[in-house]
């Protein structure tokens, strides 16, 4: 009864108290509209996108739904897109957990004081300067006339440095243009990604159990097998989605350092524009998506998000 | 679906009845003029303050000048068809396509005094003039010619762009093999047509840009070789300058812009167009069909004919003035000999680009763009 008398806002105040769904569909529509509309919407239309199939002889997108596009996908030239970038962001994610273990061990375990603050400067300083600026100074450092060269020379390991680049297929006319050159600036660009993850599960293993496992007669081997790693997996898992993914996505490193071999982000930007492709450009924007599905699909089934 | 048919169809027949009405006078300007252009290309000395054809049009005519800058045709097009702008720098492969589209419209070059000036080579060109009418005033041209280190060559600089296709042994008696590059795009494929026009003339290639599968197949395959020497494509001005210096690179399809910057520092480089002629970009100013302010828009391209700009843009950018005389009346600081620097004598040798497209004035059936561009992603995979 005293309720009709009051202010409009006491009244929406009264009705999201008597019916509490009402207040959190008000509080959740903003950011579900932007999930929905702005985010799932977009990659829907790219989704559909990649169902219809260019005309072979005008060039224009006919817009009747085949697999036609996802079958062009299986062409060589495409497959080895996808092979070479899925292959290298499964290489970058390896070393990049291999590399960034020990680091973020020493950080977790050991540093203290001003040698934890000199970890922490030292992980996220590259993150504080422009991606691109990294690129380059990388391209420069690995360059046949580059720094990294010149050292190499210094030190009279010039054979060693040929002989791997002579390699078949990983290898090129100089660390600037092989595979070895994208593969570094990648390792190097994510790496961060993988640290601060593997730091943060490391710090959250109890010291008891390294204890425990140290009296009960394991090795300091075993118990970095049985104890550590498996406690410190989730960590790795959550750094090798952002590697892996990111190793996915990107098509600036490939264009800078390397071959010219085309990586999926570089065949999507090709495709769109001129070309008009924007079925094939699509369907190669898909292939990421499944790719990190399936990867997700196999971290959980691992067990990586149990400890979640 | 049907209801965008038919607005499109509305908007297609609106745009065909604008099309046909031509201006027949310049009124005062509208205080207003909004353009797209490529980066670099108006410039009102705030990069640097020695390259300015801006400030004094903005004096004259009362017309504010505003630039929205597109990296890609594709994004010019994409701009124009949104519409609200006035002017556009086109290139020859969006040219067509926005007359096709009708989103420019034909100017009447008797509203512009300077049009009398122009190279006469470029007057009708066909990348603006379709039957008969002018929809736009030619801007900059320039060639992509092949730049070359000139201690690389020593006494025998190139004459041909074998050294870029064809494994041979240089004058420093070291093989090219690793030490050339190509352009990373699709329409390199047409260099190489260009290449097998002179060499193969069995093949019958009439324009670089019009290949009938056969042809094409040539060009790929001379292009699969190329992948043998070729290191890295190159994609950026400035990457390809450091290969230039830092990765050993002697010889590649390059423009101007980069040889005028390089041989600026000091670096020992050249470039020359082979005796198979190049490959080559002419920009055209054109009108969009709704323009709104119409009048600053004909007193723009006057302006860009008449004044320093012709003169000083084609030292800026390292490109040829479409007005000749710009070369050697001192209207800005280029000079005749800059203007043959960069490659103004050339004319004659210069393909420019247009889009291949499937239906091809030279043979009926040509290969279309979009499969240059799958096509040359596996050439560089390796393919």
């Amino acid at each position: 009864m005293v309720a009709s008398h009051q202010g409009l806002a006491q009244r929406v105040s009264d009705a999201f108290w008597r019916r509490p769904r009402l207040l959190l569909l008000v509080l959740l529509l903003p950011p579900l509209l932007w999930l929905g509309v702005v985010y799932v919407g977009s990659l829907f239309a790219l989704l559909v996108q990649s169902f219809f199939s260019i005309d072979e002889f005008t060039g224009l997108i006919n817009y009747e739904v085949t697999l036609k596009t996802y079958a062009e996908l299986l062409q060589p030239a495409n497959f080895d897109i996808i092979l070479r970038t899925t292959l290298m962001a499964a290489s970058v994610t390896v070393a990049a957990a291999i590399v960034a273990f020990p680091i973020a061990y020493y950080a977790a375990r050991y540093a203290r004081g001003p040698m934890k603050a000199l970890f922490y400067l030292g992980v996220m300083l590259p993150l504080w300067s422009s991606y691109l600026v990294k690129v380059y100074a990388w391209k420069l450092i690995l360059a046949k006339e580059g720094i990294l060269n010149w050292m190499v020379e210094g030190i009279g390991a010039s054979a060693v440095l040929n002989a791997v680049l002579s390699m078949p297929v990983i290898g090129g006319g100089s660390l600037s243009v092989s595979y070895i050159g994208t593969f570094l600036v990648f390792l190097y660009v994510w790496l961060p990604y993988m640290v601060l993850p593997v730091q943060a599960a490391l710090e959250r293993v109890p010291q008891n159990l390294l204890e425990a496992s140290g009296d009960l007669g394991a090795s300091p081997g075993q118990t970095l097998r049985h104890v550590i790693l498996p406690l410190a997996l989730p960590g790795i898992i959550a750094g090798s989605i952002f590697t892996f993914s990111l190793t996915l996505g990107d098509y600036i490193i490939p264009q800078i350092i390397g071959s010219s071999r085309l990586f999926i982000g570089q065949a999507v930007y090709a495709h769109q524009g001129t070309a008009g492709n924007i079925p094939l450009a699509a369907a190669f924007a898909v292939v990421p998506i499944v790719i990190m599905g399936f990867y997700l699909w196999m971290a959980k089934r691992k067990g990586a998000f149990d400890a979640l | 679906m049907k209801k965008v048919l038919i607005s499109t169809t509305i908007l297609a027949f609106a745009g065909a009845g604008l099309a046909q009405a031509q201006m027949t006078e310049v009124g005062p300007g509208e205080g207003q003029l909004d353009i797209v252009a490529w980066p670099g290309y108006i410039e009102r000395g705030e990069t640097d303050a020695a390259f300015d054809w801006v400030t004094k049009f903005e004096e004259a005519s009362g017309c504010k000048v505003n630039v929205k800058t597109a990296n890609t045709s594709d994004e010019m097009v994409a701009l124009m068809n949104e519409g609200g702008f006035d002017l556009v720098t086109a290139s020859g492969d969006a040219s067509l396509r926005l007359i096709a589209g009708k989103r420019v419209q034909p100017i009447n070059v008797d509203l512009i005094p300077s049009w009398s000036t122009v190279d006469d080579r470029l007057k009708d060109a066909a990348w603006h003039t379709v039957n008969g009418e002018h929809f736009g005033t030619p801007y900059m041209w320039g060639p992509n010619v092949l730049m070359y280190n000139t201690e690389a060559f020593g006494d025998s600089p190139p004459t041909s762009w074998n050294v870029v296709f064809e494994e041979v042994t240089l004058a420093d008696g070291k093989s090219n093999k690793g030490r050339v590059q190509a352009y990373d795009g699709p329409i390199h494929i047409a260099d190489a047509a260009n290449y097998l026009m002179f060499h193969k003339p069995e093949l019958g290639i009439t324009s670089p840009y019009e290949l009938n599968q056969e042809q094409y197949d040539a060009a790929l395959n001379l292009l699969r070789g190329q992948r043998e020497l070729v290191n890295r494509y190159w994609h950026d001005a400035f990457i390809q300058m450091d290969d230039f210096k830092n990765e050993g690179v002697v010889a590649s399809g390059s423009w101007p812009f980069q040889v005028n910057i390089m041989q600026g520092e000091g670096q020992p480089i050249a470039s020359v167009v082979p005796e198979e002629g190049a490959t080559g970009w002419a920009d055209t100013t054109m009108m969009h069909v709704d323009a709104p302010h119409p009048n600053c828009a004909y007193l723009w391209m006057e302006h860009s004919l008449a004044s320093n700009l012709q003169s000083d843009l084609s030292v800026w950018f390292g490109a040829n003035p479409s007005v000749p005389a710009a070369c050697t009346d001192g209207r800005g600081m280029q000079t005749a000999e800059g203007c043959t620097k960069n490659g103004l004598d050339d004319f004659e040798k210069i393909k420019f680009w247009t889009t291949p497209v499937s239906s091809c004035a030279s043979q009926g059936e040509c290969v279309p763009y979009y499969r240059w561009v799958s096509d040359y992603i596996g050439v560089i995979g390796g393919r």
